[in-house]
């Protein structure tokens, strides 16, 4: 909840926020940043969280039943990196979380793989390990709602959040 | 606090001798379980006097919890002829025939001068013109609900040979809240849906409670303190406790069938999960499994041999078969799809589990070597079975599509007489105790 706690603090945001959630709702597709949505990021102060989550992404998305960090997937964390090098007071939880169509203590050790994946692939792009911890939400923190394939795409997802400290 | 699991306190059991009735013959009316279709026994279920209602109350739950088991059918009390005034006396077992009740059930409820009620029954072969039970229980009145699953048990072990499950409690985890930011907190309530206590405040998601064999202990996953950890939960007090000092997350814990030790997973640094075991004495920690691949859902037999688990080391998550020790670790499952949740049956003969195939969840029992599976039912999505202490029965969570959250069931291992739980909010991982009073 402190994410939405967060976004509602900016309109934009919000309109963001909702946005994804319709977008989410009605399509396959997984947009991961403002810019795909055509929103543009540009009321975001360089280096806060919403500059994070709105011109780089602050999630990846996964195949079914996998931890394997997708092409478009390896891209988003290559921003992630480079924007956590440029602004290194950052502490970073990345959540790992899994769909409902598991069962739930199977899909709490498959988000953890994910988050693991997650964090290995940014320690490959350059952030150092002791930045970052992993924790696993299994199927238990959907972010959509739906019963069908649009919202389990979306729920399928290692979600990277910043830690107080600011830069 | 309530003193409902200090059962060999309170509740005292008694035989009624009758004179009108005294041969122990053996009884006409039967049940037989292991038949496929077992049509429900006629069976009429008086309300037991008292000066006060407890008596009625008392003899519509035992009505209930027999029916439920879909192996009874209790008449209606109105085709009833035979008006019951004296408990004591043998019924007018004509009267009984014509209404077809193959079998009868009278009582009263008293009060004893130290305030204990005093509940009395008797069960009686209507066709075979015998009592076949006589028995009292003294308890204290918070305990009323405890003496009519005791005589429910009680019945249902005598007509059908195999103990009955009444006199139980489900742990479980209540949800409630939009599902985006759900509360899940554990609960624990009768096996029939009465009595629900809250045992965590829902500040942190508690996850995957399970008893322990003694009754009187929980384990469970919670996340209260950042990362998710098994804990311990002491019923009555309220008292938890972390199980080990892990530095990754430890998850899907259950006990030992001689309650000792406490069998969970342990998250490793990249990203895998293993099996180990935890002696809650010496707090000896042992490694069962070392695979490069998710191990977990490890449930023992119930003689301590073997251990069944969930694995997706064959690229999937499929059902795994080890010794106690970690050795000879097969694979059982074959029947297509991914399988997982196993847990072995209080009998030892069967391992029920959660099947996923063809965009469904289905719930099913197969051998302990993989053979001889059956689904007991399919939907959108369901899973997390636990037994019956008698063996004879599974609950489980189910959600349909669209309900927003999932709810309990109970169905016969046979596949029939499903039943929904009902519970305050939604609610899912139910997990059946062991019998209150002894087993």
């Amino acid at each position: 909840m402190g994410r939405i706690s967060r976004l509602t603090l900016n309109p934009a945001m919000l309109i963001l926020a909702l946005m994804l959630a319709v977008a989410g709702c009605a399509n396959k597709q997984t947009p991961n940043t403002a810019a795909d949505l055509g929103l543009g990021g540009g009321s975001a102060t360089p280096g806060s969280p919403q500059d994070f989550t709105v011109n780089v992404g602050d999630r990846i998305f996964f195949d079914t039943d996998s931890s394997s960090i997708r092409a478009d997937a390896q891209q988003t964390l290559t921003r992630q990196a480079q924007w956590l090098g440029q602004y290194p007071n950052y502490q970073i939880t990345i959540e790992g979380h899994a769909d409902e169509r598991g069962t739930r203590e199977y899909n709490l050790a498959l988000g953890a793989r994910r988050a693991a994946a997650t964090r290995d692939f940014l320690v490959s792009r350059g952030v150092p390990a002791n930045r970052m911890r992993t924790i696993s939400y299994g199927k238990e923190r959907p972010v959509a709602v739906c019963d069908d394939i649009s919202c389990w795409s979306q729920n399928r997802r290692a979600v990277t959040v910043l830690q107080g400290a600011g830069s | 606090m309530r003193q409902l699991l200090k059962t060999t306190m309170i509740i005292a059991a008694v035989t009624l001798g009758i004179a009108a009735a005294i041969a122990p013959a053996r009884a006409v009316v039967e049940i037989d379980i292991n038949r496929g279709v077992v049509e429900p026994l006629p069976i009429a279920i008086t309300e037991f006097l008292s000066g006060n209602g407890v008596g009625a109350e008392i003899s519509s739950i035992v009505e209930a919890d027999l029916k439920r088991s879909g192996l009874f059918a209790p008449i209606g009390k109105d085709a009833f002829i035979e008006k019951i005034s004296n408990p004591d006396a043998a019924p007018r077992f004509e009267d009984w025939k014509v209404i077809n009740a193959q079998a009868l059930v009278t009582g009263r409820v008293s009060q004893e001068a130290d305030g204990r009620l005093r509940a009395e029954f008797r069960l009686w072969d209507v066709f075979g013109g015998q009592q076949l039970i006589g028995e009292q229980f003294f308890a204290q009145p918070a305990n009323k609900r405890r003496i009519a699953h005791i005589i429910a048990d009680t019945i249902y072990e005598r007509l059908t040979g195999e103990k009955g499950y009444f006199d139980t409690r489900i742990v479980f985890v209540d949800e409630s809240g939009p599902k985006t930011d759900r509360k899940k907190r554990l609960a624990i309530m009768d096996q029939d849906g009465a009595d629900v206590r809250f045992l965590t405040d829902g500040r942190s998601i508690a996850l995957t409670p399970r008893f322990s064999p003694s009754r009187q202990e929980i384990t469970y996953m919670s996340y209260e303190s950042g990362q998710p950890q098994v804990y311990l939960l002491q019923i009555e007090t309220g008292q938890r406790e972390l199980v080990g000092n892990f530095p990754g997350m430890t998850f899907a814990p259950r006990f030992s069938p001689d309650g000792q030790k406490v069998i969970f997973s342990l998250l490793r640094d990249d990203g895998n999960s293993n099996i180990f075991t935890m002696d809650l004495r010496s707090r000896n920690t042992t490694r069962l499994t070392n695979s490069n691949a998710i191990d977990t859902s490890p449930s023992y037999s119930p003689n301590s041999s073997q251990i069944v688990f969930t694995s997706d080391r064959g690229g999937q998550p499929q059902i795994y078969v080890m010794g106690a020790d970690g050795s000879g670790q097969n694979r059982i499952s074959f029947g297509g799809g991914s399988y997982s949740t196993p847990v072995w049956s209080p009998r030892g003969d069967l391992i029920a589990f959660t099947k996923q195939t063809g965009g469904e969840f289905q719930i099913g029992v197969m051998r302990t070597d993989g053979s001889g599976e059956r689904i007991l039912t399919s939907g959108f999505l369901q899973e997390g079975p636990t037994w019956a202490p008698n063996g004879r029965v599974i609950m489980f969570f189910r959600q349909k599509a669209g309900a927003g959250g999932p709810t309990l069931h109970s169905i016969d291992l046979t596949g029939r007489n499903e039943q929904a739980i009902p519970t305050p909010n939604f609610a899912s991982d139910p997990a059946w105790s062991p019998l209150l009073n002894g087993g």
